[in-house]
């Protein structure tokens, strides 16, 4: 039986949960075509039982762990090379890895060199029985229109797939699970490049793609004063704040909060948008989320149509509502 | 030193159309201007120049009429301008893309640094830079937001991942592609616009190149657009206004208390 590689990602001491998303799409795909599921970890240590134990039930069939002391952060050539070896080892069919800063420059370089096709930021991906063909679907031309590639001639067929877009497995998957070391030759791993420093984000600073709650906040509000609503809300209930590219290009917050199609993609529980207009750069970010709050001045507003319950009216005056009604409902 | 940039061209509209039959995008008779994000990628190549003797070529590989968007780039300080531009090339994925820079690199070269932007505003892919790197068998830092030394010895940089930022020195020749927080672009001079006026852009093609025809424009990509649709996404909505706002942010609040900080005083 042929393979589907899922490229796994470390990040500090976890594996992060683009992994186990991919392997929940890897198992659905398998069902409809007979494919063994493996994932591949490069890592500068050895893993711990509960680490492969929780990538097996995450739906891995098979382990290929290779170790290098130059595996400790994502570094271009010995990532590109050692997986070009381990893929012409396997000869998967499929790779899959997370469109993260590293996956969306580890695997151009591997294509490069593997001499194949990559679909970059897939939201979609299914596969054509009598062929094997893997068909991607993708955001094209600013999000106006859903493109399905296909890679007929060429093996791999590979893709990247933006964190959040899939789910983990629900349950646990029952495989026999076999742990595969790759031996890594010091001519795979040769570089002249070098980490000098690394600074890590602040604590406590969660990330708009791993929020439960997100509040974002358009060119709607105005001016940058009325985006303290959103702050105070957000502190209440623990919440992460969102935004469209309009108020990030505007500078009234960073990038990191940007959700859509340059920005990041999110699957919050809850999602509200305050004086979003909904264009469809930024519902390519947010559709995802499980239940989507509008709040706009114009009725009309594309966003009511993406919304699950929209309210007409002014952003600022709801959100300060709302925080007051939250507020009288603590001090009870 | 000598420095490459890597531009493309993009439509100046979001009206673009694809060509149902081949799924590419329709360029003819849409103006095209710098890809916003390689400007970028240019402003650092053309800050590099300034402090020595250096030298920027910019290359695009595209049809004809982007020539006039590399010529803007010799308006901003370019030394030389290329097009790429041949039939052949045509229908070209990331793929087929970068093995045409990468060849044009080889043939044309050393260079010593090549820029590339973050990703262009069509395809939205950011392929095209690392794998021109890979094809050239060099270094390649992406998510470049500082570029903080350049010398014989190498360039360092600062990319933002993640879960913070890293500092990289990398050999050259490398490529590094950068993100926009990088620098701010300059616009074009008065003076640089008649240089522009006057400059020629060189053109090359596949005879030049000699690349094996299987590895170029839509038959050397090994991607092919099957089909095109409109994003479906629809969900049914309980609006409320007027008089009803009260219940809508009731509505809200009702499902947001679960969240509420239990400490919180
Ligand atoms: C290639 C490409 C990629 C892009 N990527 C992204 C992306 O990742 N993310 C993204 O968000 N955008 C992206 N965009 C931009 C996108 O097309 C829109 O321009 C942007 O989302 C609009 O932001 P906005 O809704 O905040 O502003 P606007 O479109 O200006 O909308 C403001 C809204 O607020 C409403 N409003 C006004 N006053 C009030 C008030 N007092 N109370 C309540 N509502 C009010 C208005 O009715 C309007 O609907 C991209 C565009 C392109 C071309
Ligand atoms: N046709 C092209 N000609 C020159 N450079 C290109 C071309 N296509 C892409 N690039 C470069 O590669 C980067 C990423 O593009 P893309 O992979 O299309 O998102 C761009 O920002 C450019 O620097």
């Amino acid at each position: 039986m042929s393979d589907l590689l899922v490229i796994a990602e470390r990040r500090g001491n976890e594996i992060h949960s683009s992994t186990f998303e991919l392997l929940g799409k890897a198992r659905e795909l398998s069902i409809k075509r007979p494919l063994a599921v493996s994932v591949v970890l490069l890592s500068d240590k050895r893993i711990e039982g509960d680490e492969a134990n929780a990538l097996f039930s995450g739906g891995a069939d098979r382990i290929i762990l290779a170790v290098d002391g130059s595996f400790g952060r994502f570094n271009f050539e010995p990532f590109t090379k050692t997986l070009a070896a381990i893929v012409r080892e396997f000869a998967p069919e499929i790779v899959l890895a997370p469109a993260t800063t590293s996956g969306r420059t580890y695997m151009p370089g591997l294509a490069a060199l593997l001499k194949t096709g990559l679909t970059a930021d897939c939201t979609g991906l299914d596969i054509e029985e009598e062929t094997g063909n893997l068909l991607q679907t993708r955001p094209a031309i600013g999000g106006n229109v859903m493109a399905t590639i296909k890679t007929p001639n060429h093996r791999p067929q590979m893709a990247t797939v933006r964190p959040k877009t899939f789910s983990a497995l629900k349950e646990a998957y029952q495989s026999k699970g076999e742990l595969v070391h790759f031996d890594v030759t010091p001519d795979l791993t040769q570089t002249v490049a070098k980490l000098i420093e690394f600074h890590p984000i602040g604590e406590g600073q969660k990330g708009v793609q791993d929020a439960e709650v997100i509040i974002a906040g358009g060119m709607g509000l105005r001016k940058v004063e009325n985006m303290q609503p959103i702050y105070r809300l957000s502190k209440m209930i623990n919440g992460t704040i969102g935004a469209s590219r309009k108020i990030v290009d505007s500078k009234w917050i960073g990038h990191e909060a940007q959700v859509g199609l340059s920005g990041h993609t999110v699957k919050p529980k809850i999602y509200i948008a305050a004086g979003i207009s909904g264009a469809v750069q930024h519902i390519a970010g947010m559709q995802t989320a499980e239940f989507i709050v509008a709040i706009n001045r114009d009725r009309n507003a594309a966003i009511f149509n993406f919304a699950d319950i929209g309210l007409v009216g002014d952003a600022v005056e709801i959100l300060n509502e709302l925080a007051e009604s939250l507020e009288s409902e603590v001090k009870r | 030193m000598k420095i490459l940039v890597l531009l493309k061209q993009v439509p100046d509209s979001d009206e673009v159309k694809l060509n149902p039959e081949t799924g590419t995008m329709i360029r003819e008779g849409v103006g095209t201007v710098i890809n916003p994000l390689d400007l970028h990628a240019l402003e650092a190549a053309l800050r590099i120049k300034e402090t020595g003797d250096h030298s920027v070529t910019v290359v695009s590989m595209g049809p004809p009429v982007a020539e006039e968007a590399v010529k803007e780039a010799i308006a901003m300080g370019a030394d030389r301008a290329v097009l790429l531009t041949d039939r052949k090339f045509a229908g070209a994925d990331t793929w087929a893309t970068a093995m045409a820079l990468a060849r044009f690199a080889e043939l044309k070269g050393p260079f010593d640094l090549i820029l590339a932007g973050e990703k262009a505003t069509d395809g939205e892919t950011g392929q095209v830079g690392p794998e021109t790197g890979a094809m050239l068998g060099i270094p390649v830092a992406t998510y470049v937001s500082r570029i903080v030394k350049l010398d014989e010895s190498g360039i360092t940089i600062e990319r933002e991942v993640e879960d913070g930022k890293e500092v990289w020195k990398l050999p050259l020749p490398s490529l590094v592609s950068v993100t926009k927080d990088v620098n701010e672009p300059r616009l074009p001079t008065l003076n640089g616009k008649k240089l522009a006026r006057k400059a020629s852009v060189e053109r090359i093609g596949n005879d030049f190149l000699g690349i094996d025809p299987s590895e170029i424009g839509l038959k050397g990509s090994p991607t092919r657009v099957v089909r095109i649709g409109t994003p479906k996404l629809s969900r049914k909505v309980e609006m409320y206004e007027g008089s009803k706002i009260r219940d809508g942010i009731d509505e809200i609040k009702k499902r947001l208390v679960p969240y509420l900080e239990v400490n919180h005083e």
